[in-house]
């Protein structure tokens, strides 16, 4: 099945694709696999029964690939719900490239819960990038409910970059990560919201083995009459290191309810928190304005660098 | 040509009541120069900075560059007429890396320019280029970061608020070397450097004194500048956290 245009504009803005990427890919579209094709270490099938979806493995020791697991929404008012489970070999190091694009031209409200389940071996690697994109002219909301449950094995390590670049009416994300012995998580998160516009963002991280560690990074911006809620929850069992970092900028008459919350259940578990919120800071409009540039662009270029 | 012609400003203090920071100030600055403001702290020098960049607006008063009124033009459309301020204590970005501010400083400038002008204010550009230009940098790097922005910048008036705030010794060195080879000498740049320090002082051709919003003294260096020595005293006033106290005599 080809993929026209628009296929390849919102294919473009959510995992930078010009074209069918090599090595493994699955591209689904209105809920329906368009394109699939395994490479020798990454095999992709389906997994059938009440939960649908996708396996996707990657083999033990495999070095640096990458596979795309995109999906986008174009049928006006579709509603879409899939189960993928990714599980990282030992001593793996890839990268997925995963994240919804919706085109709703329709009045009903188009849907793409995804809920992925990621399991990185002892000494795996793993980079997961996930960026949700809406778009269209119709009065039909675009609404994106992504799960996140991921286990990080001994010695291993998996950096998440969850992104909200924009046009997602709603949004209720949900990521809950097992940290165990020696691993390493670090979670960054950045959301646009703009309009009326909602996004909700609960993310739970369990440090359960002794020496193992988790970062959470969230960089939020709230334009217009949009709402974001942003609730960390940091859970240290062992001894291990725990940070959440939450900046957000608030613009217009947007609003942010950041609730961080950390539990200690070893003496020897040191976890921190961080949180700013609050508008563009003057000095900052003041020094880019110095160097040439108005106002708006000022506040553009801020933003940029801040979501990027 | 800058001129600054009977400039007033007022800020409202902390009680409340309008108190003048500037009490009209008469300057001109001419091209191919390098000029040193000092004084006392609160006399009004970054506070005269902040106006002439439009970043304060004066209560009163005009400001010409090269014949042309500006009083009334935006911060944007002075640095567009090629007015440039490096400031006192620099904002920080968080996700806006070092590439990113020399970029919108310069967007001409090749990288390679770029990666000089680092070298030049001390900083590896391999180390630093990528970074955000953010929390995780000292007072004495986003300072040499500033100044490698304003070289960087096409700008026939720059103004250096305490260039030497918070940077080593060694550096400074290379910032008045730097500062001379831009600026001295050159028909198209004038140069306008507020500072307390005793080595910039002497490398300028004219030192203005400014204190309580007036300008309280003016000459060359050759002139004022055994003046200064004389008739200024620095006084460390005791347990005042260290600082730097000017009395005119």
């Amino acid at each position: 099945m080809k993929l026209n245009n628009l296929d390849m504009d919102l294919l473009h803005s959510i995992a930078e694709l010009r074209g069918i990427p090599k090595g493994a890919v699955n591209i689904r579209r209105d809920g329906e696999a368009v394109i699939r094709q395994s490479s020798p270490n990454i095999l992709i099938s389906s997994t059938l029964g009440d939960k649908p979806g996708l396996l996707v493995e990657i083999k033990p020791g495999t070095r640096n690939e990458t596979v795309h697991v995109p999906v986008i929404l174009t049928k006006p008012g579709f509603q879409d719900k899939v189960y993928n489970t990714f599980i990282v070999g030992e001593d793996a190091d890839a990268t997925i490239i995963a994240g919804c694009g919706i085109h709703n031209e329709g009045h009903g409200h188009s849907q793409h819960d995804g809920i992925h389940e990621i399991i990185v071996r002892r000494g795996g690697k793993l980079k997961y990038i996930e960026k949700h994109y809406g778009e269209g002219n119709g009065k039909g909301k675009n609404v994106l409910n992504p799960t996140t449950i991921i286990t990080v094995e001994k010695d291993a390590s998996a950096e998440l970059e969850m992104v909200q670049i924009k046009g997602v009416d709603d949004t209720i994300r949900k990521t809950v990560a097992h940290v165990h012995e020696k691993a390493n998580l670090k979670i960054v998160e950045r959301l646009l919201t703009q309009g009326v516009q909602r996004a909700e963002s609960d993310i739970e991280i369990i440090i359960e083995g002794n020496g193992g560690a988790a970062q959470v990074l969230s960089r939020a911006v709230a334009q217009e009459n949009s709402f974001q809620i942003f609730r960390a929850a940091l859970i240290g069992k062992t001894s291990c290191l725990g940070h959440v970092e939450c900046d957000a900028i608030l613009m217009d008459k947007a609003r942010i309810k950041s609730i961080p919350e950390l539990m200690a259940e070893d003496a020897e578990a040191v976890l921190t928190h961080e949180a700013a919120i609050g508008k563009i800071a003057g000095e900052q409009l003041i020094k880019l304005m110095t160097l040439g540039l108005t106002e708006k662009e000022a506040v553009d270029a801020i933003l940029e660098g801040f979501l990027r | 040509m800058l001129k600054l012609e009977n400039i007033w400003m007022q800020i409202a203090s902390d009680n409340g009541e309008d108190k003048e920071i500037l009490r009209g100030i008469n300057l001109q600055f001419e091209q191919g120069k390098l000029y040193a403001i000092t004084g006392p702290n609160g006399g009004g020098k970054t506070s005269l900075a902040k106006v002439i960049m439009g970043i304060y607006q004066p209560s009163q008063g005009k400001i010409y560059l090269n014949g042309e009124d500006i009083s009334d033009l935006s911060i944007t459309e002075r640095a567009h007429r090629g007015i440039a301020y490096a400031f006192q204590a620099p904002p920080r970005f968080k996700g806006l890396t070092i590439k990113d501010v020399l970029g919108i400083a310069a967007p001409q400038a090749e990288p390679l320019q770029q990666r000089k002008y680092l070298r030049d204010v001390g900083l590896c550009p391999e180390d630093y280029l990528d970074r955000d230009l953010g929390p995780g940098l000292s007072g004495g790097e986003i300072k040499r970061i500033e100044m490698a922005q304003l070289l960087l910048r096409d700008n026939s008036l720059a103004i250096f608020d305490e260039p030497e705030a918070g940077v080593d010794l060694w550096t400074i060195q290379k910032l008045i070397t730097l500062l001379v080879s831009s600026y001295k000498n050159n028909p198209d740049k004038t140069a306008i450097i507020i500072t307390h320090n005793e080595k910039i002082l002497p490398i300028c051709d004219e030192i203005i004194v400014i204190e309580e919003g007036v300008v309280a003294g003016r000459g060359s260096s050759s002139e004022i500048w055994h003046l200064i020595k004389d008739e200024i005293e620095c006084k460390v006033r005791n347990q005042c956290q260290g600082e730097m106290i000017y009395e005119i005599k």
